[in-house]
């Protein structure tokens, strides 16, 4: 990128974050939210440095398995080898850069490149090109492979790519998330949970850092999801806030700091839990399951962390684009910029594998009420952020969003509060200077 | 088909039932349209990279007992509703109507459609695919018992939310 066209060069002349601790202020300037060299800079500060989401294991049954998908801005080849190992390969052909796999999943013999017809083996490797004969000495089959990811780890299944090769491991990475993803891998007796058939993947025309904030704002629920807190009602759920509470929800939740820009929140569940809380929406007769898959986590896990397992929710930021709601269901959602007002998002379904065909039906059920392009609540929450992304059309007249919500509060920061929104966006700012 | 189909149910009943159901959905007559349901209806939308798929074992974008298609309804009619406040304008093609099989009382019919959707700044959307319809014939009436709308789109991408009824 050329640096003269840049006006962010200098971040103190130009701050994109201002946070006053001793005047309680946090103000996030909204040319952030449009700015193409913004964008610019976040592929080089963020994508191209942080761990970043590619799939999970469970999507990769069989040696040969594949699914094609982005993940930081390339096209990408998620694969299992002849050999059984789980690859991650850049989906572009070494001699002319066709994309050598152009299904959306299946089974692979081969990637196969249908411009000149250069074969590659499952596991990357250069197989097979046409007329070799023709190639001069210093043409080496055995270095032309498919470029495979600089780095590529994996924790509970969940695996990462980085393109930094100095990046700390994905576990040091991960700090305080690890726990909170181990809340939602606890729900599977064998610790093994499985991506479910059936993805959601829709755009929306707003700045990709918009639903961040959104999956952890619990701030927006009374207005945004009236609806959807009025379909809980009728159907016999419990959601008004304790009175004299002060609460703008059924239950005092909390929004949290888990290091390296990562948050979550982390609340008491009102809401109905597969495993394993109970609620009227679920059917009476689904009261003895509910009850037996809870024994089991007591029996495994102990009172207390089964309690912590099966009734809290959390909806948890991997920085910088992976969220996994734990709430009505469990979504694993990934999104990335295609544009400053543009995201694609990319939805699945997570459940254990130990599921029966009722706790699997109930827990697609329960995904529904909330989640996903169709649900109850998800496309509002896509018309809000799409209404934030027009209304910053005037950047430069109204400059700041204010994020100070909760900033006098000396203790914990709520779920309802900004606190764990400040999170993301210190290490964003962060990242971003270093990147200046 | 035979004489005894022909009989049992003619392919323009069914073409009137679409056509109507279309012209309620249209005009946003959502309590009209719950009327030509049977008590037990099932509204489906699987995902666009499973079209034949089973929503107990699959992740749907639409899976609508009879219980939640009408808080659905009740959800489409309160201008809290943000996703579709105000409402879509939308205009339905129903074409290739096809009575596919009949059993006793039971009628599968398949159309298919292209479902126009406007929206205020210029949003121009264009659903396409293949309606699939278990009908019931209640009272001397056809009704809906199963209504599974099954996009062509490879992704939902620029379509973004299915927020109205599909």
């Amino acid at each position: 990128m050329d640096d003269r066209t840049d006006p962010y060069r200098n971040g103190r002349n130009h701050p994109l974050v201002v946070e006053n601790r001793s005047a309680m202020s946090f103000q996030v300037r909204r040319e952030v939210f449009v700015s193409r060299d913004v964008l610019e800079r976040e592929q080089r500060a963020l994508f191209d440095r942080c761990w970043i989401y590619v799939g999970h294991a469970s999507e990769l049954k069989s040696p040969g398995d594949f699914r094609t998908r982005w993940a930081a801005g390339r096209p990408i080849i998620f694969c299992r080898d002849r050999q059984g190992a789980i690859r991650c390969l850049i989906n572009s052909c070494r001699h002319r850069g066709a994309t050598v796999c152009r299904e959306r999943e299946g089974n692979a013999r081969n990637f196969y490149c249908m411009y000149h017809g250069w074969t590659y083996n499952v596991d990357g490797s250069l197989r097979n090109v046409p007329g070799e004969e023709a190639y001069p000495p210093s043409f080496d089959k055995t270095k032309m492979g498919l470029v495979v990811v600089p780095r590529f780890e994996s924790y509970r299944d969940f695996w990462f790519l980085n393109f930094d090769r100095d990046a700390p491991d994905l576990v040091t990475y991960l700090a305080g998330a690890k726990e909170y993803i181990d809340l939602v891998v606890d729900q599977s007796p064998s610790g093994r949970m499985e991506i479910i058939g059936g993805v959601q993947e829709y755009d929306i025309k707003a700045n990709w850092k918009l639903l961040v904030e959104n999956s952890v704002d619990d701030y927006h629920l009374v207005a945004t999801h009236a609806t959807w807190l009025n379909y809980m009602r009728n159907s016999g759920v419990n959601i008004a806030p304790p009175k004299g509470s002060g609460l703008l929800l059924a239950t005092k939740g909390s929004g949290k700091d888990l290091g390296n820009g990562h948050l979550t929140t982390d609340n008491p569940n009102y809401r109905g839990r597969p495993v394993a809380r109970w609620i009227s929406v679920y059917g009476e007769d689904a009261k003895a399951d509910i009850d037996a898959i809870r024994a089991e986590l007591v029996a495994r896990l102990g009172e207390a962390r089964a309690a912590r397992v099966a009734d809290t929710n959390r909806n948890l930021v991997v920085f910088p684009n992976l969220v996994i709601n734990d709430g009505s269901s469990v979504t694993v959602r990934n999104f990335f910029p295609v544009a400053p007002d543009k995201m694609h998002v990319t939805a699945w379904a997570l459940g254990p594998v130990e599921e029966t065909e009722a706790q699997r039906a109930r827990r697609l059920h329960a995904f529904l009420t909330f989640y996903g392009p169709g649900g109850f609540a998800t496309p509002d929450d896509v018309a809000a952020l799409e209404n934030v992304q027009q209304g910053f059309a005037a950047w430069r007249d109204v400059e700041w969003n204010d994020l100070s919500r909760g900033m006098a509060r000396n203790d914990d920061q709520l779920d309802t509060d900004e606190g764990h929104l400040r999170v993301f966006w210190r290490r964003w700012n962060e990242l971003m200077e270093e990147a200046a | 088909m035979n004489t005894r189909f022909a009989d049992a149910v003619s392919r323009v009943e069914v073409e009137d039932l679409f056509y109507y159901e279309a012209e309620l959905l249209d005009s946003w007559q959502l309590d009209e349209w719950l009327t030509i349901l049977a008590d037990n209806v099932t509204y489906l939308v699987p995902p666009n990279d499973k079209p034949n798929a089973d929503h107990r074992y699959t992740l749907f974008t639409i899976a609508d007992d009879s219980v939640r298609l009408r808080e659905r309804i009740i959800r489409l009619k309160d201008p809290n509703c943000h996703a579709e406040y105000p409402p879509s304008r939308t205009r339905r093609f129903i074409t290739n109507v096809r009575v596919t099989a009949i059993e006793g009382d039971t009628v599968l019919a398949s159309a298919n459609f292209s479902i126009h959707r406007f929206r205020r700044g210029g949003t121009h959307q264009e659903f396409v695919g293949q309606y699939r319809y278990t009908l019931k014939r209640q009272h001397g009436m056809l009704k809906i018992a199963e209504r599974r709308a099954i996009l062509d789109a490879e992704e939902l991408g620029a379509l973004g939310s299915v927020s109205f009824i599909l």
